[in-house]
């Protein structure tokens, strides 16, 4: 028998792994659920990347403290459960920024907010030995924030981390608010609407993007379109738990509550007002509105 | 002190002929100018990201090119039978540590120097600022902190019987310190005796390389301690190298040679 030359074995081989692959590969991609738009990352990591993901998210914590931030066991001994990341953005600035209150109770919130926020920060106890004296030198000891020319040096890791845990919705909301402190509106609405896609339940997101159009965009209709929805997402969602997001609800009826009184639409603000008044920690700052509205709404003698 | 020349010399050129070096700084190189070449929500003049990824890229390098080069010093001596001809030269076995700790310890400062000028170039096109003074103590500090490696894995070569584990220890060890070395005094105080007591003593006696790792402060533009602070820190440092040294030479001058 006549052999067989290797490299025509070789090339018999190669012709059949392609034949076999391109015959395997579209029920290769339903194998284990997968599917083919799955990126490479999660076809890697699985479900840890959300572990990853979290860990990104502090990193860009750790750059908005420029480097001095607390490691797992002064966490653990401060017992710190709140990121200084989030304390710092969207959600406390939404509050202090809530248009139901005063100038005054603002600054006292805005204050409030920043001398938690020192506390949360100072992990650093006395040294016990000279071994940890001495060593204080080489680590950041100074808390101090990114200046605003400085501050998109976190979105890289905010956008990995949205990459990792798409269904992070902090990180969506977290960005956003960065990107419009940059002036960045057209990447922050995009990466608001990937979120959305992403997350087509997250009232937190609609109200975010309601807020970019109402201040940022001034397209009143749009915004009040975003946030009508993202009340109605808020009470489907929240129903029936017995620990609801009230503060969220709270800033999304106040905002639209605002919006509609601008409008002249004094009756839906009335109602909307007194649907935040049920979550606001200064309800007499909102009845005041109420009243103020009411004089509007009562015909004149 | 000629021998300890000539033999930290041979070490340098052994690390110039291998390519553990040239492809680890390949790899940074490549992983970094890729990473450089992203664009964030079109962001301009980021610079953080990319200095943290090419400095813990560096950190790695090095420690794999210190202690892998370190390991395999004289168990391949004695394995390829040189060690015999080179201790009738005559040299000292006490000569051969210290030309073998030398040469590592220098090898790894010529590769700490290319990593760190690639750094800083990409540091400045990104930055427009030159970080001089901060990069050159943060490099002094690593070389120190490489030192007490070299140091302690050549010790870990006369005490372990294969380099695998002498590898695998040492990152381990060194890996351990530099994560939680400086928390160990106060994670002490939270558990029962006699936990508390042997943490305590390991916390005194291990050598504190955390002060050595200052990536943080070069990545957040953030001021180094003093000249005179990192001197004290080096003098620190040296203890420990010289400590590891004799240890390791009190071992080897006993040692039986043969395979």
């Amino acid at each position: 028998m006549k052999a067989v030359s290797p490299k025509l074995i070789l090339f018999a081989l190669g012709t059949v792994c392609f034949a076999l692959a391109t015959l395997l590969q579209p029920r290769a991609a339903q194998w284990g659920g997968r599917a083919q738009s799955d990126n490479l990352v999660k076809v890697f990591l699985g479900e840890g990347r959300r572990l990853f993901a979290n860990h990104f998210y502090t990193q860009a914590d750790v750059v908005l403290h420029s480097g001095y931030y607390p490691s797992i066991f002064d966490q653990a001994r401060r017992n710190m459960k709140s990121s200084a990341l989030s304390g710092d953005s969207d959600a406390d600035h939404d509050a202090h920024e809530s248009p139901g209150e005063t100038q005054a109770s603002k600054e006292n919130d805005k204050h409030d907010h920043e001398s938690e926020h020192e506390k949360k920060m100072a992990f650093l106890q006395e040294p016990k030995d000279w071994i940890e004296r001495f060593g204080r030198k080489f680590l950041i000891t100074e808390h101090t924030h990114l200046s605003q020319d400085k501050e998109s040096e976190i979105l890289p890791w905010l956008r990995v981390s949205a990459e990792l845990d798409p269904q992070r919705v902090e990180t969506y909301t977290v960005a956003a608010y960065w990107l419009k402190r940059n002036g960045k509106l057209t990447e922050a609405e995009q990466f608001l609407r990937e979120g959305l896609r992403n997350n087509p339940d997250s009232y937190e997101i609609l109200f975010d993007l309601g807020r970019l159009y109402s201040e940022n965009k001034h397209e009143i209709d749009r915004a009040r379109n975003l946030w009508t929805l993202a009340l109605a997402r808020w009470n489907s969602r929240e129903a029936g738990k017995t620990e609801q997001d009230l503060s969220a609800m709270e800033g999304i009826a106040v905002h639209l509550a605002t919006l509609e009184a601008d409008a002249g639409n004094h009756d839906r603000a009335i109602s909307l007002f007194k649907l935040a008044m049920k979550a606001s920690p200064h309800p007499e700052e909102l009845q005041a509105r109420i009243d103020e509205l009411r004089k509007h709404t009562s015909p004149q003698p | 002190m000629n021998s300890v020349f000539a033999i930290a010399g041979l070490v340098v050129k052994e690390l110039q002929r291998r390519k553990d070096f040239y492809v680890l700084f390949v790899l940074t190189a490549l992983l970094t100018v890729l990473l450089g070449s992203v664009s964030f929500f079109n962001a301009e003049n980021i610079a953080r990201y990319l200095k943290d990824i090419c400095l813990l890229l560096i950190w790695v390098s090095s420690l794999v090119i210190a202690v892998t080069t370190t390991a395999r010093q004289l168990p391949a001596e004695r394995e390829n039978r040189t060690i015999f001809p080179l201790l009738a030269k005559p040299v000292t076995r006490g000569q051969v540590i210290a030309g073998k700790f030398l040469g590592c310890w220098l090898a790894c400062g010529i590769a700490l120097l290319v990593f760190y000028l690639f750094f800083t170039v990409i540091s400045a096109s990104r930055e427009h600022v030159w970080h001089l003074v901060p990069t050159l103590k943060a490099v002094w500090m690593h070389w120190m902190l490489l030192g007490v490696l070299v140091a302690m894995v050549l010790f870990g070569s006369v005490v372990f019987t294969a380099p695998s584990s002498n590898t695998t220890i040492c990152f381990i060890v060194i890996v351990g310190i530099l994560g939680i070395g400086r928390h160990l005094h106060r994670v002490a105080l939270d558990q029962p005796e006699p936990v508390s007591t042997m943490l305590s003593v390991i916390y005194f006696l291990i050598p504190h390389v955390e002060w050595f790792y200052l990536p943080d402060f070069l990545v957040n533009d953030q001021n180094i301690a003093p000249w005179t602070d990192c001197l004290m820190a080096s003098l620190y440092g040296v203890a420990y190298m010289a400590a590891f040294l004799i240890a390791a030479w009190m071992r080897f001058r006993r040692q039986m040679l043969s395979v």
